[in-house]
């Protein structure tokens, strides 16, 4: 449900969840914060109760077009962003093709343009075809029209550590940033979940933490060294954060993620060895989630990103072994982190904007993005009812790919609308209409 | 009980009535005619995704004397040869009417996902899932340690016996299997191996680790000691070994007759099978009177046809 670029006025709403005021739209901008400034005509949205944030962004998306669009398509996926509150995603490299070239990623961003539901940000792939051997044409995917500035082979680990060294130092031209996949593979060969007590007692092949670990302490040094931007993708363990919260007190550049799984399922899930709940990284334990959400809270960790990897019903409904690795998470992330964050008030909703909004976009230098809720911004909003609790059911949700760890689970507010330079791209029903 | 999936979590009380009902079809066995009558009628489907042709002999002959029909399915798949999978066969041996499901699988908690996915709708046995659990054998072990050293009389269990398991704890169903049963049944359960073969995590166990068989020959007064085979991909595979050569896990783990004329007179040498003579157990150890290892496979026939019973019988069977 969408309306044109019409004036909307969101009347007595909360900015932040901390600033009453209205919010008068007008020409993709934030005009006015006073409804007695409204044009008439407008469409108005009554924000009693709601809170307004800035429209939320996402570093870490796999919309998985062009290549697996059984289990995603740009357009499905946008659609799931939209209803999960975001405006922009960054879409990861690991297609088929692989986003390597200025061609694919161009591809990218133009069918998120012609969709126009959320400003899709392909990803450029650091390595040729994802092989972490050579890199890819990283300058060419910057100077593209889809001005990639994140680089990853998310999904794998750029290993070697001299490419990531090149790359890190390369990528300064433009003011770029090497998004990694820490993994070490030689420690991870076979592995099915986080090596601990579970793992050994379901025999299911171990993912130590410090195979993770290993690999952030190595490109904090590396970034370090050079003088790059490194951005750790969803940090997992304990020790990663210990590690990130060292380098940045060096003032290494540094920035990491957590994912709303990691921030609220731990490893105890794998018993049953029902494969959605099987992830790369592993979900870990309970001391593990507490670590990431206290570095979450605390600013070690700058962002939340989704890692929605969608798969289709074959690549799950199987053996744990047989089962691809990954989960969705577009329409559960804000209401995830509501839960386990906000609700035990570890963080505040100024908090949840500056990790789902501000900081992704400053990370991922996108214009236009995370800005403030303040006059003459672009009217990039998401309106939450942190009061309306919905339950998890995949199959009615967006995406176009069922394999949710969250079915079943109660979260405490929804998204009730998201807008996109003053367009409506997403309506809750409780909105009546709009 | 629907399924026989993990011996974790088994109550003692469900384990000891399947060591008595073994009992009860051992002595079926001694008579002329062995086969009975029970489980007439009855499709029993051994559905095997590895090699494995002692297990699922076992298995078969179970089924077999208690008159039941069997379907073997040998499925042999990896996973990465996408061929049919797990869910399909399960849903066309479902068609078919499989009353009972037997199944070994290379992927740990296969026969879970079996049992509570909704593929099929029959009783399923784990006969041994990736590094998982191998619930029947020990079962069998359990039984056979009782013949021999707590007088075997129904209704009793392992208590104050100590048993060792030595070998490769981390890829072992047997070791997980036995670790939970045995202790379930009041033994004390020893395990050992070099530290990079026994799993993280293994504190939580109920279970005491030693990392000297000498040592643990030394310390520990055992009724049986059962020695778990040393599978070849664990010796090789450069850099990732588990060990640095099969002459020095002989040396340290492998239990020979020097190390046979240590134990108790009563000590029993057991082993699942197949054995790497010379390897982890010498041809002296493996052939001397002490060794139960040809007993254990008999005793297996008997184990699987009180699971088979007790799952399949019904209500009939629990009175």
């Amino acid at each position: 449900m969408t309306t044109g670029a019409g004036p909307i006025v969101i009347t007595g709403v909360s900015l932040y969840g901390d600033t009453p005021a209205d919010l008068v739209l007008e020409g993709g901008a934030i005009v006015s914060l006073s409804a007695a400034d409204a044009p008439k005509g407008a469409t108005v949205i009554d924000g009693a109760g709601l809170i307004a944030l800035p429209g939320l962004v996402d570093l870490h998306t796999h919309l998985r077009e062009p290549g697996r669009e059984d289990a995603e398509t740009i357009e499905t996926g946008s659609r799931a962003a939209a209803a999960g509150g975001y405006v922009a995603v960054h879409a990861m490299a690991n297609t088929t093709p692989v986003a390597d070239t200025a061609g694919v990623v161009e591809q990218v961003w133009h069918r998120g343009r012609e969709i126009g539901l959320v400003d899709v940000f392909p990803v450029g792939a650091v390595t040729v075809g994802l092989a972490g051997e050579h890199l890819a044409e990283l300058g060419a995917m910057a100077l593209s029209a889809a001005r990639v500035r994140v680089f990853s082979d998310d999904g794998k680990c750029v290993h070697d550590p001299v490419v990531m060294r090149r790359a890190l130092e390369y990528v300064k031209a433009f003011d770029g940033v090497v998004a990694q996949h820490a993994q070490d593979p030689r420690l991870t060969e076979g592995s099915q979940m986080h090596e601990g007590i579970v793992s050994g007692e379901l025999g299911l092949q171990g993912w130590p933490a410090v195979a993770e670990e290993a690999i952030v302490a190595r490109d904090c040094l590396l970034a370090e060294h050079v003088g790059g931007r490194v951005h750790i993708l969803h940090l997992s363990t304990a020790g990663s954060v210990e590690i990130v919260r060292w380098a940045k007190a060096r003032g290494i550049h540094v920035t990491a993620e957590a994912t709303p799984h990691h921030l609220f399922l731990t490893d105890e899930r794998a018993r049953g060895y029902d494969p959605r709940f099987k992830v790369n990284p592993p979900l870990r334990p309970e001391a593990d989630v507490e670590a990431v959400r206290a570095g979450l809270a605390d600013g070690t960790i700058d962002v939340v990103g989704t890692d929605h990897a969608p798969h289709p019903d074959e690549d799950k409904d199987c053996e744990w072994a047989t089962a691809a690795f990954g989960m969705i998470g577009l329409e559960t992330a804000l209401g995830i982190v509501q839960k386990a964050l906000v609700e035990t008030g570890r963080m505040t909703w100024r908090d949840v904007a500056r990790v789902m909004s501000e900081r992704p976009a400053e990370i991922g230098r996108v214009e236009g993005h995370g800005r403030p809720l303040a006059v003459g911004e672009p009217a990039n909003v998401t309106l939450v009812n942190p009061r309306l609790a919905w339950t998890v059911n995949p199959p009615a949700m967006r995406s176009r790919s069922h394999n949710s760890p969250f079915s079943g689970i109660e979260l405490p507010g929804s998204v009730v609308a998201t807008i996109l330079r003053g367009t409506v791209t997403y309506a809750h029903d409780s909105l009546g209409g709009l | 009980m629907k399924h026989l999936l993990t011996t974790r979590g088994l109550p003692r009380d469900e384990a000891i009535r399947i060591l008595d009902t073994a009992g009860e079809m051992a002595k079926t066995q001694e008579r002329e005619i062995r086969k009975l009558p029970t489980l007439r009628g009855k499709t029993v489907i051994n559905l095997f995704f590895e090699d494995s042709t002692r297990t699922r002999i076992s298995f078969e002959a179970a089924a077999k004397r208690l008159s039941a029909d069997v379907i073997n399915f040998s499925a042999k798949g990896s996973s990465v040869a996408k061929g049919e999978s797990l869910k399909d066969t399960a849903q066309t041996l479902q068609a078919m009417g499989a009353d009972g499901v037997v199944i070994r699988h290379w992927a740990s908690g296969a026969a879970e996902r079996l049992a509570t996915s909704g593929w099929t709708r029959g009783a399923v046995v784990n006969a041994g899932d990736g590094t998982h659990e191998h619930p029947t054998q020990a079962l069998l072990d359990a039984y056979t340690i009782r013949r021999h050293l707590a007088d075997g009389e129904p209704g009793v269990g392992l208590d104050g016996l100590t048993v060792a398991i030595v070998g490769d704890i981390l890829h072992s169903r047997v070791a997980r299997s036995d670790a939970w049963l045995l202790t379930t049944l009041g033994a004390r359960v020893v395990l050992v191996a070099p530290p990079t073969l026994v799993p993280l995590g293994v504190e939580t166990w109920p279970v005491e680790v030693v990392h000297s068989l000498d040592a643990a020959l030394e310390t520990y007064d055992l009724d049986a000691i059962m020695m778990l085979r040393i599978q070849l991909e664990r010796m090789t595979g450069g850099g990732a070994a588990f060990f640095p050569s099969p002459a020095e896990y002989t040396r340290l783990y492998g239990l020979d007759g020097t190390r046979l004329a240590r134990l108790p007179k009563r000590t029993i040498v057991m082993h699942p099978g197949p054995m790497n003579r010379g390897l982890e157990i010498s041809a002296e150890a493996a052939d001397s009177p002490r060794s139960v290892v040809v007993e254990q496979v008999a005793n297996g026939v008997s184990v699987r046809m009180a699971v088979l019973y007790l799952l399949l019988a019904g209500e009939e069977a629990a009175s």
